[in-house]
């Protein structure tokens, strides 16, 4: 039971930056190209860790800090999220508003360190992410009360759980829910269309910019905090997407990962044909999910 | 189940009409509206398909769904104006407000004392919503094209609720309806392409040369 | 006879628009008017039997307006083929800002004056109401070309405002259709067909709250049809801007249609027993609409527009009639008959003026009676017509709706209703003396036209009925007002 219990943080651990060298090949695929090795986040994150970082005479303890905040956050939240209908290490009613604001910390120390380092590209960087947040946080919060209320429990294991339940009674507000988090997702994990990845231009980018000045180790850290925080995300959507509920809990789980590599290919392929949206019409983007999650929120408490 | 799937595509598409900025996407939306009303004539029919809601549903679709677009696209297509929307009410503001009333039509509805239950629970609040964003999209938006589909989606607010609280209307009122409506639209269409050449614009705002108090 | 009312302008309306020459289209018109009049006229002499289970029926008080429409109709036809021979062709200027502009399509004009009174005689003779709502609809949509017969950018901006607020206004009144539909279903599911009949019949069935909530939609959604005030704000742009043949129809026969809608409900709601509901509504409208008018109509600088105020404030004293109930009622009915005869024939004048002054400034017109003789004899006696002083017949109408005010114990009421008829008064009598009195100071060109006999007939064939009906109400007419304001409460 116990060893059942850890597997979802476990696969979490080992799993996520494969997810990301999915997303990659996916877009090289597409782009006609070979591409990275499926594994090449593993390497990169290795290569990292054998090097030095520089700080600059600007920045305090915050800069040298947030990294380490930020992984601890999201290794604290891969504690709170079920994968394949099991049930996450820690549950206890209301761990949907810790998760959120774990997600919260990681991104606020992000932001401090960002503005830290004294330069304007972090900065305008800072102000953006802090703005799409804002905008994605009632997305987030209302699609998971939706959840809540239709599943008649605040603890996200017990949620997930029931999903079968809640598909069956209310498929509408689930197909809205669905779409609102998959737009939350994209957001969180500054994907087209709200942000670029690949892009190499501090002033398009959003995410990409607050962490440019770190380096080695610290930059190790936030990069597999990142592919934590999209596996992580990925999986509450998953969840939703494949009720599946077979009975044995290795099947479920083994689904469940193989819903979040599609989950991954279908994130590459919307990168690919998809350019980003205007910066102005980000909030409008935002907004309409929110107003989607509202609306499942609204079908469900009827 | 359809039923209720469709009535939430037709918030959705009524949603999506308030945060729309590009005119073509706004006469798309209000046209699969339109298909979705046809649809829903269909599926509230629980005694199976028979000749009258099948000819209903297909006048709809076609009416509705093709020939108003056309119509209105014809009309856009003419006259060089700017394809943007141009709110008094920012889209943003305008999303938000959608959810309130989408909000506020749910509780409103739930005290309704209604004689008898309808096909669904969804129906009456979706429909009620849909006309309340028909005019304020009326109220809210400055071109004169906006406002027509304003008032189409109105009519297809009233109609769904129609549709919801009655159970059969007679064939010829819902043709002369539907004829209504058609004509309707088409003068319209007429008169946006008269404005249009008359004043290079279909601002309906800057339609205010009469008036009393000279400002 | 019913299908022949309304089958005859729907034909000829078909024939006019594919008619190449002006002069038979213009004797087709006026040889529909007359035909169509002779119908109404032969349903009072004979009854007209129901059509279609009781769709289409004739009782008192549609009797009562499609003699109306018939009426003024036939007077505006015959003032319309004056006003379209004089009608230049191709690009002309505007007098009021010297802009060129073309006129639409005769054809297109004739077409759409007899399609509008189909659709008013359909609004007339429909007991279905569904089917008064199409005819309803039908009435904004045949006379939005109408108004926008001079093509310049003033009529277009009327016509869209008309076209979008009383569409607007009608689909509000679509839903209350609905709602009167639940007001009306049964327990098992089945519903009361909505023929005024068979609701009148199971009217003590009907559920109250629906049957209310329908009574508001429709006060609501044909009153801004009928001009009542805060919804009245496309009716001064639309009949100022109109030509004034379509401005007498609009003004006469095509308010009373949509009152017409408002008074088939309340004849359920009387039925029901919610007849004091409907009737402080009534009453509120009535007087706001009358106080707005007098607002408006002072200092008002466009004599048309002054009219159209006008209509407003006897739209509000109609409401107003119907909201006291019993004896106002059948002042009403009578006003009805008296504003619509007088309004046009005010319409038709200020048309001819309009043609010889080329201007729609109160101020810009003077001498009048010394100009246009009749035209302007027939001005003042359109003066004291319409204020309600005797011997025309409005004041007979005006005066009846005071007492039952009195009568019922409604003193504020009653003396509101003074002040403001007292207020217009003041108003329109500054401008319209004004304009009468003075040296002829009509364009030096147009001086010295003599009357075309077509301008000036119809107005004064108008004017003679209202003083008629002044001195004496024939017991037939009488009758008739009688059973209308019967059903109404």
């Amino acid at each position: 039971m116990a060893v059942v219990s850890f597997l979802p943080p476990l696969l979490a651990l080992a799993g996520a930056p494969l997810l990301l060298g999915v997303i990659n090949r996916t877009k090289a695929v597409v782009a006609g190209r070979i591409g990275q090795p499926l594994l090449q986040v593993y390497f990169d994150l290795a290569k990292l860790l054998r090097k030095g970082a520089v700080y600059s005479r600007t920045t305090t303890w915050i800069f040298r800090a947030a990294p380490c905040v930020g992984l601890a956050a999201m290794l604290s939240a891969a504690t709170l999220v079920p994968l394949g209908g099991g049930a996450a290490p820690v549950a206890f009613a209301g761990d949907l508003v810790l998760f959120a604001y774990l997600l919260g910390v990681s991104r606020v120390f992000t932001v401090l360190a960002a503005l830290d380092t004294g330069s304007s590209f972090e900065g305008m960087g800072a102000s953006r992410e802090v703005t799409f947040s804002a905008l994605a946080e009632p997305a987030l919060l209302l699609a998971l009360a939706a959840l809540a209320r239709q599943t008649g429990s605040l603890s996200l294991s017990a949620m997930y759980a029931r999903i079968g339940v809640g598909w069956t009674t209310a498929a509408p507000a689930f197909a809205l829910l669905a779409g609102a988090l998959l737009l939350v997702f994209l957001t969180e994990n500054s994907r087209i269309p709200i942000d670029d990845p690949t892009t190499h231009l501090e002033l398009t980018m959003i995410h990409e910019v607050m962490v440019l000045d770190h380096g080695g180790p610290d930059l190790a850290c936030i990069l597999y905090g990142s592919a934590l925080k999209l596996w992580l995300l990925g999986a509450l959507l998953v969840g939703i997407l494949v009720p599946i509920r077979s009975g044995s809990a290795g099947l479920d789980v083994a689904a469940a990962v193989g819903g979040l590599l599609t989950l991954a290919m279908l994130i590459g392929l919307i990168e690919s044909s998809m350019a980003r949206l205007r910066l102005t019409r980000v909030p409008q983007f935002l907004v309409g999910a929110g107003v989607m999650s509202a609306v499942a929120l609204l079908l469900t408490l009827r | 189940m359809w039923t209720d799937t469709l009535l939430v595509f037709l918030a959705l598409s009524s949603l999506l009409l308030l945060g729309s900025s590009r005119l073509t996407r706004c006469i798309r939306i209000v046209a699969f509206q339109g298909v979705v009303l046809g649809a829903l004539t269909l599926a509230v029919h629980r005694d199976g398909l028979s000749v009258r809601p099948l000819l209903l549903a297909v006048a709809i679709v076609g009416i509705k769904g093709v020939a108003f677009p056309w119509v209105l696209s014809r009309v856009l297509r003419a006259g060089e104006v700017r394809r943007e929307v141009e709110p008094f009410i920012s889209y943003n503001v305008s999303l938000v407000v959608g959810a309130l009333t989408l909000g506020l039509s749910f509780w409103w509805s739930a005290r309704l004392p209604l004689p008898m239950p309808p096909v669904s629970s969804l129906i009456v609040p979706i429909a009620f919503f849909t006309t309340l964003a028909g005019l304020f999209v009326i109220v809210s938006r400055r071109k004169a094209l906006t406002q027509v589909l304003g008032y189409l989606v109105l009519e297809n607010g009233i109609y769904a609720i129609g549709i919801g609280l009655v159970a059969e209307t007679p064939m010829v009122v819902e043709l002369g309806v539907l004829l209504d409506v058609f004509v309707a639209v088409f003068v319209m269409g007429i008169a946006i392409f008269h404005i249009n050449r008359e004043f290079d614009h279909i601002d309906a705002d800057r339609l205010a040369v009469l008036r009393d108090w000279s400002a | 006879m019913i299908l022949a009312l309304l089958a005859l302008p729907t034909a000829a309306a078909l024939a006019a628009y594919f008619m190449r020459a002006d002069a038979p289209r213009r004797w087709l018109l006026v040889l529909a008017a007359v035909l169509h009049a002779a119908l109404t006229a032969a349903t009072w002499v004979t009854r007209a039997a129901p059509v279609a289970s009781g769709w289409l029926a004739l009782d008192a008080p549609g009797q009562l307006f499609l003699s109306i429409t018939s009426v003024l109709f036939l007077m505006a036809a015959g003032y319309g083929v004056g006003y379209l021979r004089r009608e230049h062709r191709g690009a002309r200027t505007d007098f009021v800002e010297g802009l060129l502009f073309a006129n639409a399509p005769e054809a297109t004009f004739t077409a759409c004056l007899l399609l509008f009174l189909a659709a008013m005689t359909l609004v007339c003779v429909s007991h279905r109401f569904g089917l008064l709502w199409v005819g309803i609809e039908a009435t904004t949509l045949t006379s939005a070309p109408l108004i926008y017969f001079h093509r310049h950018h003033r009529s277009l901006e009327a016509t869209w405002k008309y076209l979008m607020i009383c569409s607007v206004g009608i689909a509000l009144a679509l839903l209350g259709n609905f709602f009167l539909t639940v007001a009306a279903s049964n327990a098992d599911g089945t519903v009361v067909p909505l023929i005024l009949e068979d609701l009148v019949r199971s009217a003590s069935r009907l559920h109250v709250l629906w049957l209310r909530a329908a009574f508001l939609l429709f006060l609501v959604g044909y009153g801004t049809k009928m001009g009542l005030a805060p919804l009245h704000t496309w009716l001064p742009d639309a009949h100022s801007e109109a030509p004034s043949v379509v401005s007498a129809l609009l003004s006469g026969a095509l308010l009373n249609c949509a009152f017409l809608g408002i008074l088939r409900l309340q004849q359920v709601c009387v039925a029901a027993g919610e007849a004091a509901f409907g009737q402080e509504l009534l009453v509120g409208f009535g007087l706001l609409s009358m106080a707005v008018a007098a607002v408006f109509v002072l200092g008002q600088p466009d004599y048309k527009r002054m009219l159209a105020y006008s209509s407003v404030e006897h739209m509000g004293i109609l409401t107003l009639g119907v909201g006291l109930g019993g004896a106002a009622t059948f002042g009403a009915m009578l006003h009805a008959v008296n504003h619509s005869l007088t309004k046009a024939m005010l319409f038709l004048v200020a048309g001819n003026i309009l043609a010889t002054y080329q201007s729609k400034s109160t101020a810009d017109v003077r001498g009048v009676l010394r100009a246009l003789p009749v035209s302007g004899l027939l001005w003042l006696t359109g003066l004291f017509a319409i204020t309600g002083s005797p011997p025309f017949g409005a004041f007979l109408s005006e005066l009846t709706i005071f007492k039952a005010a009195l009568d019922h114990g409604r003193v504020v009421v009653a003396i509101a209703y003074l002040v403001l008829l007292a207020l217009i008064f003041v108003g329109m009598a500054t401008a319209m003396l004004q304009m009468a009195q003075g040296p002829a100071d009509a364009p030096a060109r147009r001086r010295g036209d003599t009357e075309p006999w077509l301008t000036i007939a119809p107005p004064a064939v108008l004017a003679a009925v209202v003083l008629g009906l002044g001195l004496y109400v024939p017991d037939a007419v009488r009758q008739v007002l009688e059973h209308a304001a019967r059903a109404f409460g």
